[in-house]
C-alpha cells in the first residue's frame, strides 16, 4: 500500500510566485500511485506508458494497471502508474494522484483517491464537489490550454502529452529523458507529429501548477543498478521469451487479451527465419502449430479461455501422439464471452483437466511481467524434454500492465531451434516404453528402413494402432509418468516471510505482487504472515506438504469462484492432492486484481 | 541419441516393397485399395528421397492411409488434417506433403479448413476419396450423399442438398482441381502426378466406392457396369479448329460449367492456374526481412529489440 506522498489538508495556495516556490518544503517520496482517468481515445495509455518507461530508465521500479473498455472505440478507460524507489509489487490499492479528464472520470474514480491525495482535473470538463475537503484540488483547463498550444487542427488531441508535461513538473521528472522518449515514440512519424507532441509537453510543463500544490515532490534518488532495466508489458515479455526459447513457428486466432502476442510473433518471427500464421479458427491454429511441431519445430499456439475450449480436441491428440506444443492462455473473465477485458484466474481447471480421456499436460503460470519472459523458457524446456503439451497461463492484468525489470542475459539464455533430422538407427521406436519419446521428424532418414507414424490412436511402441488392454495400460502410464518425473525435478517454491507460523498464503499467477506486498505490510506491522507462489501448477512440485505442515492455516488466494464446496480452483486441487483440511480459500470474482487490503483482511481475520 | 550411426552412402531404389507398411484394414472390394496402389506407383515412378515423403490424414476409413504407407506420417484428428499439413508444409519446404481423407473429413467437419487451405494456396497435394457415405461409423449420410440416399440418419432418404466438390474447391480458390475414379488406375496416377507437380493447393477428388454401405453408387461412371467414364478434353493450344471446343483449365467459369454437369459428369483436370503460394509469399517476406537486418544473428536481433525497450 502506498504510504506517501504526505499532503496535508487543503491549504490556500499563495498566488503568483511562479515556478518552484521557495516556501514549499521539498519532500522525498519513495513511491507514488498516479491514476489517469479518461476515455480510451485520449491516449492516456501512451501517457502512462511514457511514465513507466521513464521510471525504468531511471532504475526506478514501476508497475502499471489499466482497464480498457470492450467497446470498439471509445469508452471510459484508466491507466494507473505506480512508480517507486523501492520494490513495487502491485499497482496500488489507492491513488495518490488522480488525473480526471471528464466529469465521469471524476465521479467514477474519486473514491480511489486516498485521503489527502491530489486531484488534478480538467477544469474545462470537471466540476469537483466543492464540499469535498479531503483532497487537494488542482484545476487546470487542460483541454483549452492544449488547443491553445497546438492551434486549431489538432483540436484537443495532445491532452495526454500536456498532462505528461504537468506531471513532469510536479514530480521533477527528468525532462530531457522524457523528451527523448517522446522523440523515440513519435520520431518515426512525420516531423509535424513530433513537434506537436513536444509543444503539448512544453505547454504542460510551463503551466504554473506549483502554485496550487503544497509540497514539492522528488523521488528518492535510486542508485543506478549495473543491469539495465527493460520496460514492457506481459504479452511482450511472453512473446520475446518465446523467441529467446528458440520458438520460431506458431499459429493463432485473434482474441482479447491474447492478440498482441500473436501480433508481435507475426511481425518478429520472420526476422529470425520463422513464421507465425493467422489461422481461420482456433482449431485450425492449434492444428497448424501441431503440424509445425510434428515437423520438428517446437511451435506455439494460444488464446483466451473461449478459444482454448475450441483447441481442446487437438491438445488431446498432442498428449496421445506425444507431440511437444506450447499453449498460451491469457485468461480473462468467463465463462463464454464473459468479461473480455477484465482479469480472472478461472481457467485453471480447463488447463489441467480440459481434455477428453486421460490426457496429461503440464501447466505453468507466470507471476509477474518479468516472469512472463522466463516462464516461456521453462515451458519450452519442459515441452522439448518430455515431448508433451505445456500450458502457459497468463491473464489480462499481466498482459496489459507495464513493469520494468532487469535486462535478461540473452547470450546465456538463447536457445537453438533447428529440427533434429539426423538419421535414426534401426533400433528407433517412436513410442518406446522404457524411455521418453523423442520423435524423428519427417526428413530424418530411418536407417532400419521403417518409417514412423505418429498417431492419436492408442498404439504400440512402433506406432501401430492397438486395442490391447495391456498396451493401453502401459502407454497411459508412460504418458502419466512424464508428469511424475517432472514433479521430482522442479524446485520447491521458497517461502516469503517466516518459514513457519499461523498463516501461509498460497498464490499462483498474477496475484504474486499483492500477496507479497500483503506479507510485507503485515510484517512491518509486527504480524506474522508468509507466502509461497506456485509457477508449476500441474504437476505440483514435490515437497509442498512439508511447507504446509509448518503453518496452522494454508490460505489459497486466487481470482475465481469458490464453487459449490467453498474452495477456489487451486485450493480444490491442493485439497484433493494433500487431503489437508487446513487448506482454505480466499477468492474473488469482481474482475479486478486483488487489493493488498483485501488479502490482509482475508488472511488476518 | 544419434551418435556413431553408420549412414549408408548408397540409397536403395524406392520400390513398392519399401513403401508398403501394414496390410490395409479396409473391407474387401473397397475402392481405397486402388487409390493406395496408385499412390505407391506414383512414388515408385518419381523416386523422391524416402525421408522427405510425408503421408498425413485425418479420420475416416480412407484416413487410415498413413498406416499402410511406409513413409513419415501422422494420423490426426477428424477434419483438421488440412491445417496440420499446412503447418508441415509452411515450416518445412524440403518435404513433399501428401494428405489423404474422405468426403466427411474434407467437406463436412473440415469444410472451413479446406476453404482456407485453398484460399491461402498452401503447397500440398490432397487426395479426397469420396464414397458419398460415412463408412467408418457404418452408414450415415455424408455431405456428398445424393438426395434420396437412405442411411441410418436419413431412413426415408437424404433431403439435404449435397456438396459439389469441384464447385466448392474452385470457388474456395484451390489452384489445381481434378476428379478421378478408383476404377481407373492410370487416370488416377496421371492426376496425382499432375497434382504433385503443381505449385500450390492441389486437390484430386477420387470416386471410391464403399461396397459395404453404398454399393453401386458409381455404376453410372463404370463402363463395365454400363456407365460412362468421360475424360475432359483439355485445350492443346495447337490452333487446330477443334481446339476451340476444348476445355481451358485456366478458365474459372468454364471449369464451373463443367462442374455443373449432372452425375456422373466428367473426369480430369477442371482447373489449374498459377498463383503465388503462401509458402513462397511468406518465404519472400522472411528473406526480405533478413536482408534488411543484414542477416544478423538471432541473439543480435533480440538484443537490439531489448535495447529499444530500455
Amino acid at each position: 500500500m502506498s504510504t506517501s506522498p504526505v499532503v496535508e489538508e487543503h491549504e490556500t495556495p499563495s498566488p503568483d510566485t511562479g515556478g518552484a516556490r521557495a516556501d514549499l518544503r521539498p519532500e522525498h517520496i519513495r513511491d507514488a500511485v498516479i491514476r489517469l482517468a479518461g476515455n480510451s481515445q485520449d491516449g492516456i495509455q501512451s501517457a502512462g506508458a511514457f511514465l513507466a518507461r521513464l521510471a525504468g530508465r531511471s532504475s526506478q521500479d514501476v508497475m502499471t494497471y489499466m482497464t480498457i473498455p470492450s467497446t470498439i472505440s471509445g469508452g471510459a478507460s484508466i491507466f494507473q502508474v505506480r512508480i517507486g524507489s523501492g520494490e513495487v509489487l502491485s499497482a496500488g490499492d489507492e491513488a495518490d494522484f488522480l488525473v480526471a479528464f471528464y466529469q465521469h472520470s471524476y465521479d467514477e474514480h474519486i473514491h480511489y483517491l486516498r485521503e489527502g491525495g491530489v486531484l488534478l482535473y480538467d477544469s474545462d470538463h470537471v466540476q469537483p464537489d466543492p464540499e469535498e475537503k479531503r483532497f487537494v484540488h488542482v484545476g487546470v483547463p487542460i483541454t483549452g490550454l492544449t488547443i491553445e498550444a497546438l492551434g486549431g487542427t489538432a483540436k484537443d488531441k495532445g491532452k495526454n502529452i500536456f498532462v505528461l508535461g504537468l506531471l513532469a513538473k510536479i514530480f521533477h521528472f527528468d525532462v530531457e529523458k522524457l523528451k527523448k522518449l517522446i522523440a523515440e515514440r513519435f520520431g518515426g512519424k512525420s516531423e509535424d507529429v513530433l513537434n506537436t507532441a513536444l509543444m503539448a509537453f512544453q505547454a504542460g510543463f510551463a503551466y504554473p501548477v506549483g502554485n496550487v500544490l503544497t509540497r514539492l515532490y522528488h523521488f528518492e534518488p535510486v542508485e543506478a543498478s549495473d543491469r539495465a532495466q527493460i520496460t514492457m508489458d506481459g504479452n511482450q515479455a511472453l512473446a520475446y521469451g518465446l523467441i529467446a526459447a528458440g520458438v520460431r513457428y506458431g499459429a493463432g486466432y485473434p482474441i482479447t487479451p491474447w492478440s498482441s502476442i500473436m501480433e508481435i510473433l507475426r511481425a518478429e518471427l520472420p526476422k529470425y527465419g520463422g513464421l507465425f500464421v493467422q489461422a481461420e479458427d482456433e482449431l485450425g491454429a492449434v492444428s497448424l502449430a501441431l503440424g509445425m511441431s510434428y515437423a520438428g519445430h517446437l511451435a506455439i499456439t494460444g488464446s483466451a479461455g473461449p478459444g482454448i475450449s475450441l483447441k481442446t480436441e487437438a491438445i488431446g491428440w498432442a498428449s496421445m501422439a506425444e507431440i511437444p506444443l506450447l499453449v498460451v492462455n491469457v485468461q480473462r473473465g468467463g465463462p463464454s464471452t464473459g468479461l473480455p477485458t477484465n482479469v480472472e484466474q478461472s481457467d485453471l481447471y480447463q488447463a489441467i483437466f480440459g481434455g477428453h480421456g486421460d490426457s496429461p499436460r503440464v501447466v505453468l503460470a507466470a507471476s509477474t511481467v518479468e516472469d512472463c519472459f522466463y516462464i516461456a523458457l521453462e515451458a519450452a524446456r519442459i515441452a522439448r524434454k518430455y515431448s508433451t503439451p505445456v500450458f502457459i497461463l497468463s491473464d489480462t492484468s499481466l498482459a496489459t500492465r507495464i513493469e520494468a525489470f532487469d535486462e535478461p542475459d540473452l547470450a546465456q539464455l538463447m536457445e537453438n531451434s533447428a529440427p533434429d533430422i539426423s538419421p535414426r538407427d534401426g533400433e528407433f521406436k517412436p513410442y518406446a516404453l522404457d524411455h521418453l519419446t523423442h520423435h524423428a521428424p519427417p526428413g530424418s532418414r530411418m536407417l532400419g528402413g521403417k518409417y514412423p507414424v505418429v498417431t492419436g490412436l492408442e498404439h504400440d511402441e512402433m506406432g501401430h494402432p492397438t486395442g490391447s488392454p495391456k498396451l493401453h495400460t502401459a502407454m497411459t502410464a508412460k504418458r502419466r509418468r512424464k508428469l511424475q518425473d517432472l514433479a521430482a525435478e522442479i524446485p520447491v517454491p521458497e517461502v516469503h516471510g517466516d518459514p513457519e507460523g499461523d498463516v501461509l498464503l498460497v498464490g499462483w499467477g498474477s496475484t504474486y505482487g499483492p500477496i507479497h506486498e500483503a506479507v510485507n505490510v503485515a510484517r512491518e506491522r509486527g504480524e506474522t504472515l508468509s507466502a509461497i507462489h506456485l509457477r508449476h501448477i500441474h504437476p505440483l512440485p514435490d515437497g509442498l506438504e512439508q511447507i504446509f505442515s509448518r503453518f496452522q492455516r494454508v490460505l489459497v488466494v486466487e481470482m475465481n469462484d469458490e464453487g459449490p464446496y467453498g474452495y477456489g480452483q487451486l485450493a480444490s486441487i491442493l485439497r484433493a492432492r494433500y487431503c489437508d483440511p487446513k487448506i482454505r480459500s480466499l477468492t474473488k470474482t469482481d474482475g479486478l486484481t486483488f487489493r493488498v487490503r483485501e488479502i490482509l483482511e482475508g488472511a488476518l481475520q | 541419441m544419434t551418435t556413431a550411426i553408420a549412414i549408408p552412402e548408397e540409397r536403395e531404389k524406392l520400390t513398392k516393397k519399401a513403401l508398403t507398411a501394414d496390410h490395409p484394414t479396409w473391407c474387401p472390394g473397397c475402392g481405397d485399395f486402388a487409390v493406395l496402389a496408385a499412390y505407391y506407383k506414383v512414388l515408385e515412378k518419381r523416386q523422391l528421397p524416402h525421408e522427405n515423403i510425408v503421408t498425413l490424414a485425418g479420420i475416416g476409413c480412407s484416413s487410415r492411409f498413413p498406416y499402410f504407407v511406409n513413409s513419415h506420417g501422422a494420423h490426426f484428428i477428424h477434419g483438421r488434417a488440412v491445417p496440420l499439413a499446412s503447418g508441415v508444409s509452411l515450416s518445412r519446404p524440403d518435404l513433399h506433403v501428401f494428405l489423404f481423407g474422405g468426403d466427411g473429413d474434407g467437406f463436412s467437419i473440415g469444410g472451413n479448413h479446406l476453404e482456407h487451405g485453398a484460399r491461402k494456396n498452401i503447397n500440398l497435394t490432397y487426395v479426397i476419396m469420396d464414397n458419398f457415405v460415412y463408412g467408418l461409423t457404418k452408414k450415415q449420410t455424408s455431405p456428398t450423399s445424393p438426395i434420396g440416399f437412405k442411411s441410418k440418419t436419413d431412413p426415408t432418404g437424404a433431403i439435404d442438398h449435397p456438396v459439389n466438390p469441384m464447385k466448392k474447391l474452385i470457388s474456395a480458390g484451390a489452384t489445381f482441381v481434378a476428379r478421378s475414379h478408383a476404377t481407373q488406375v492410370n487416370h488416377m496416377i496421371q492426376m496425382m502426378e499432375r497434382a504433385m507437380d503443381h505449385q500450390g493447393f492441389s486437390v484430386v477428388e477420387i470416386l471410391s466406392e464403399c461396397v459395404e454401405f453404398f454399393p453401386g453408387a458409381f455404376d453410372s461412371s463404370i463402363p463395365r457396369k454400363g456407365g460412362t467414364f468421360t475424360v475432359i478434353d483439355e485445350k492443346k493450344w495447337d490452333n487446330a479448329p477443334e481446339d476451340e471446343a476444348r476445355h481451358d483449365v485456366t478458365d474459372e467459369i468454364a471449369a464451373y460449367r463443367l462442374a455443373n454437369l449432372p452425375f456422373p459428369g466428367l473426369f480430369g483436370v477442371f482447373y489449374d492456374i498459377d498463383r503465388p503460394t503462401k509458402n513462397a509469399l511468406e518465404k519472400k517476406w522472411i528473406a526480405d526481412t533478413r536482408t534488411k537486418l543484414g542477416n544478423r544473428s538471432d541473439l543480435e536481433i533480440l538484443q537490439k529489440t531489448f535495447d529499444r525497450m530500455k
